[in-house]
């Protein structure tokens, strides 16, 4: 039921749907009949995000909206429509296409629009900017043709601009009117730092010119001309000189304009009309604009509350602009007074050009606080040093230590967080405070994804989360919860301190591992955990004598366990190619051992209902003909699903098929802390579902793009992008080492998007393990999946061949009989366990024994 | 070697297998008089449980991974993996779900089973 007060919304960006979240989350939202207008063609999407969207090419990735969030609450929402006016006598909108809405209280969420200079050719074809979602199709559109692209603006969007120009692999320019790069944010030692690492990504950095005109090129579409003389050839450009607040309806409806633009509003986000509210990017409060989501999520909140009545009273009292980002792979961050424009303002300033690292301190007169910071290069201190300066903490005796290096290997002189008030704003994105932290914490939510996903901390810019991680660590240490980390009773480590416990030690038996590290007789914990570690490591035959008691119900018997005690059998068919020769041997083998056939999920093939006695009989026929073990019984590699590709996909732009049969016989066989699948898809269309996979690989004109961390299963995630257009050496390279790293340091049982979800830097951090060797451990990771490969066999045809191994495959040690228990039924045409009534009812039962 | 069992007079002692047969810390299942006993060997001595898995209602028992809890010697079903001591057949998770644990003895290296249940398991 809607309510009776008319409230409507003008512009549907990240900040109105902000507005209409916290109406909702408030329980009171039904007090209100909403009317929501949005400009653009589709509901709120993540425009903060905005870049991602070459990751997909799909709008629905940025989506905000939840599914049936406007229904439940009956809002109507009228997408592509432009308000055009607002009659603030009668209390209506209208748009241009003659909808109007009758309010009693209208908020404004307009957001700002790009500043494109005016000058002579600005307007020309493929001249863009870097705004909404159909601007990026424009551009990807152009960069088809053209070869050479200009980014007018060397501001933090511009940089951004520039990156996706470059990713579309196209020559790219920035071109800047100030003297340095990102002028707003760093000094010049900073900005000069910040252009040589972008030039040594293969960006032009020009800085200091003006353009004064855009004409024809000679060998391109444009021609630049700047007021030094210079020119620049370029077949597209796209400004990104800064952004101007929308206030054209505001300025219309007479309400107060700032000097240069933007609507004023009061602490309560009021404009000069008290019905009428401004929030986001559009409104002017004490002079100031506000370009970043955190104030505008603020003002949102700040809005619905006042309109709800003022029960939280909450004002907005200004917030702080400190940004840390990674602009073309670089860390960035500015905090506060970054330019040292406070009177008595002193700094501290740290270059290393060796590592290509700058960082400089801002302080008080007496260098007691901490004013503003800038950090390039290596941005780790941020949340340390934004704490500092929010929270005005005194400073140590020597700050300069906060940014020099340790020489000594001891641990900067950082703040612990145990030092921060309970208000501290860990994540200003999303409001949430220390004590919000702490509350959640102390109410049971004791892992890293758990505790994101209930109080939405770190979960826009990601900027916080290392320091969410560290106020989670201390909490729980401090409430004497510190999650018991032993794998179980009889060890008192975690799996990877286990793990390297045997490969340091070159541990080979569960018997040494438990005599040297644990006690007691282990349990069906440790031993499945040990004996897959000890496989990742040396890779022998799982069912060596000392090997086979600690295999999980499944490895025990090469097969896996159904209800009923018989036993399913999945030969790997790699990439999901077989012959129809091969089919045949199937289907034989599945009538002459009258098996329940059924196609998995896993473009292969299942056979049910074998007994034990029975699987060393069916794998030698399989084996014979030229089928392996399908591994569906290990933590291990799984399969590599496939499209059909460019060999007959009329879309295909790479042999999908041949890349999944390669990649998986490549890891075949591998040990590993929880099963992993993959699979290759031939373009975009993504017919192999590879964005769910642990590991995915999607083909591209130029190659690959690489996605880890996928699952389907209880908890779906999509993958993340990893790496782009890369080939196939350097996708085998990374995949190796991906691997191993997981195998290392994952939990047991844990699928690599857990994993992923709860390490400290996340995909960035694995980036740079991985790609930059940060760690200097790739050789070391490739040389350990070489040995698992060069070590692999086949463990159905080790065990056919080896007469006391078939012998463990008896139902009874001591009779040739089979376990009479197991009967049948027919369905459909095949066999199925008897449910417990027909085994009662005795009726039409088939035994096996 | 042990013995694990007090009352040996008046058992129907049935020889089953070698403990050669028997992979170490792993258990085997043998028919005994139309019954199917789970066997396990642990470093030298033998225990016999119940093969049937009362949650699952299928005959696993001996297909479980073998070890100790708080010092117990168990055994893990392997389909839903609750555990059962192999000294008595007591449920750890649930009692009303016991099974029974049956006399067994090592004469040289032939494994001997009683497929009387244990009076007080
Ligand atoms: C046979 C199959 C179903 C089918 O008939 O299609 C299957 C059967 C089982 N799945 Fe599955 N899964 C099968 C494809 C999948 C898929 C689809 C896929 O791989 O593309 C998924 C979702 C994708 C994923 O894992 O991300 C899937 C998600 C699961 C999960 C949930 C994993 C998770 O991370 O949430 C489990 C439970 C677990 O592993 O803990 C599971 C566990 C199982 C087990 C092992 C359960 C068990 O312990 O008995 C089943 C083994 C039956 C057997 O004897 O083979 N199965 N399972 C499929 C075998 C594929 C193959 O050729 O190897
Ligand atoms: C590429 C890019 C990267 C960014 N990165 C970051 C970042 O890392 N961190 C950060 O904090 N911020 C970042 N921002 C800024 C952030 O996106 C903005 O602060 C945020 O989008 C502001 O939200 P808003 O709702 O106020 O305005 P907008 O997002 O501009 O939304 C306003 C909406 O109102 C519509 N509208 C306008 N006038 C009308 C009308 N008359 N009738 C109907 N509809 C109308 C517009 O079409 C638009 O959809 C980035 C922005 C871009 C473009
Ligand atoms: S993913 Fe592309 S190449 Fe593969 S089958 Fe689908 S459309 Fe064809
Ligand atoms: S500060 Fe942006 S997600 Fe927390």
């Amino acid at each position: 039921m809607s309510g009776t007060t008319r409230l409507v919304v003008v512009g549907n960006g990240p900040v109105s749907h902000q507005f209409l979240e916290t109406l909702v989350e408030s329980g009171k939202a039904d007090q209100f009949s909403i009317t929501v207008f949005g400009e653009e063609p589709r509901p709120a999407y993540d425009r903060v995000h905005l870049t991602a969207w070459f990751e997909t090419r799909k709008a629905e990735s940025l989506n905000m909206v939840t599914e049936g969030f406007y229904e439940s609450h009956s809002m109507i929402v009228h997408n592509d429509k432009k308000v055009s006016s607002i009659d603030r006598a009668n209390k209506v909108v209208s748009t241009d296409c003659g909808t109007t809405a009758e309010y009693d209280v209208l908020v404004l969420g307009t957001g700002s629009y790009p500043f494109v200079p005016p000058v002579p050719g600005h307007d020309r074809e493929n001249c863009f900017v870097y705004r909404t979602i159909e601007d990026l199709e424009a551009i990807t559109e152009a960069s088809k043709n053209g070869k050479i692209g200009a980014v007018v603006g060397g501001g933090l969007l511009g940089l951004e601009a520039a990156k996706a120009l470059h990713d579309l692999g196209i020559k790219t320019h920035v071109v800047e009117f100030a003297p340095r790069l990102m002028a707003v944010q760093v000094d010049d030692g900073g900005g000069k730092l910040l252009r040589k690492k972008i030039e040594d990504l293969g960006v032009s950095v020009h800085t200091g010119k003006n353009t004064q005109q855009i004409i024809d090129g000679d060998n391109t579409t444009h021609k630049m001309c700047f007021a030094d003389g210079e020119e620049l050839e370029t077949d597209l450009i796209v400004f990104s000189a800064g952004i101007r607040p929308q206030d054209a309806l505001a300025r219309q409806s007479e309400l107060d304009i700032g000097e240069r633009g933007g609507i004023v509003i009061n602490n309560n986000c009021q404009t000069s009309d008290p019905s009428i509210y401004a929030i986001g990017e559009c409104a002017l409060w004490n002079g100031r604009i506000f370009g970043l989501i955190a104030p505008g999520n603020e003002m949102a909140r700040v809005a619905a509350d006042h309109i709800l009545g003022g029960a939280e009273d909450k004002q907005f009292l200004g917030a702080d602009m400190s940004t840390k980002l990674k602009l073309m792979g670089v860390d960035v961050a500015s905090i506060g007074d970054a330019h040292a424009n406070t009177p008595g303002a002193k700094c501290y300033t740290f270059i290393d050009e060796q590592l290509e690292v700058y960082k400089k301190l801002v302080v008080n007169e007496d260098a007691s606080k901490l004013l503003g910071a800038v950090l390039i290069g290596d941005a780790d201190d941020y949340g340390t040093l934004l704490q500092y300066a929010l929270n005005g903490i005194e400073l140590p005796e020597h700050p300069e230590a906060m940014i020099l290096p340790s020489l000594d290997g001891t641990a900067a002189a950082g703040l612990g967080v145990d030092a921060l008030p309970e208000g501290a704003q860990i994540c200003s994105c999303n409001n949430v405070t220390k004590g919000d932290l702490c509350s959640a914490i102390a109410e049971g939510t004791h892992t890293l994804g758990d505790l994101k996903a209930c109080t939405k901390a770190a979960t826009s810019c990601g900027g916080c989360s290392a320091l969410v991680g560290q106020v989670l660590n201390a909490e729980l240490a401090k409430l004497g919860l510190e999650v018991n980390t032993d794998l179980c009773e009889h060890f008192p480590y975690t799996r990877q301190e286990i793990y390297h416990l045997v490969r340091v030690g070159k541990i080979k038996s569960f018997k040494e591992l438990l005599e040297k590290h644990g006690k007691g007789h282990g349990c069906d914990i440790c031993k499945p955990t040990a004996a897959s570690i000890l496989a990742s490591c040396w890779n022998d035959y799982i069912l060596e004598a000392e090997h086979a008691g600690l295999q999980d119900t499944n490895d025990r018997m090469l097969a896996n366990m159904q209800k009923n005690g018989t036993y399913s059998i999945v030969p790997r068919v790699a990439g999901g190619e077989i012959t129809p020769e091969k089919l045949i041997v199937l289907g034989e083998v599945g009538k002459k051992y009258n098996l329940y056939t059924k196609i998995t999920g896993g473009q292969r093939i299942d056979l049910f209902g074998a007994t034990v006695d029975q699987l060393p009989v069916i794998w030698k026929e399989l084996v014979d003909a030229g089928f392996e073990s399908g591994h569906a019984y290990g933590k291990s590699l799984r399969t590599v699903k496939s499209c059909v590709g460019s060999t007959w996909c009329r879309y295909g732009v790479q042999d999908s098929v041949g890349a999944a049969i390669d990649i998986e016989n490549r890891y075949k066989g591998l040990r590993s802390p929880h099963k992993l699948k993959m699979a290759v898809s031939g373009c975009t269309r993504e017919c192999a579902e590879a964005q769910s996979k642990d590991v995915g690989v999607i083909a591209t004109e130029k190659g690959w793009n690489l996605y880890v961390c996928g699952n389907g299963g209880m908890k779906p995630r999509h993958a993340d992008l990893f790496a782009s257009d890369i080939d196939t050496e350097t996708l085998i390279k990374y995949i190796d080492r991906f691997l191993m790293f997981y195998v290392r340091t994952a939990d047991r049982l844990q699928r690599t998007s857990v994993w992923m979800d709860n390490l400290e830097g996340g995909l960035e951090y694995l980036q740079n393990v991985i790609i930059n060797d940060s760690l200097g451990i790739a050789e070391e990771l490739e040389a350990e999946m070489a040995h698992v490969i060069g070590t692999y066999q086949c463990e159905w045809k080790t065990t056919i061949e080896n007469e006391d191994k078939v012998k463990m495959f008896r139902s009874f040690v001591n009779s040739d009989s089979g376990d009479s228990n197991v009967v049948f039924v027919q369905e459909r045409g095949q066999i199925r366990p008897a449910t417990d009534e027909e085994r009662e009812l005795g009726k039409d039962l088939i035994a096996v024994a | 070697m042990t013995d694990i069992f007090k009352k040996e007079d008046n058992m129907n002692w049935t020889a089953v297998c070698s403990t050669n047969d028997i992979p170490p810390n792993a258990g085997v299942c043998a028919l005994v008089d139309g019954k199917q006993i789970a066997i396990f060997k642990i470093d030298n001595a033998v225990f016999a449980l119940d093969n049937f898995d009362p949650f699952s209602g299928a005959n696993v028992l001996s297909r479980g991974i073998v070890g100790s809890l708080e010092g117990e010697l168990v055994v893990a079903s392997p389909i839903y993996k609750q555990h059962f001591a192999l000294a008595t057949g007591r449920c750890i998770e649930d009692e009303n779900e016991s099974i029974a644990a049956y006399n067994v003895k090592l004469d040289g290296d032939t494994v001997l089973i009683a497929a009387e249940a244990q009076a007080a398991a």
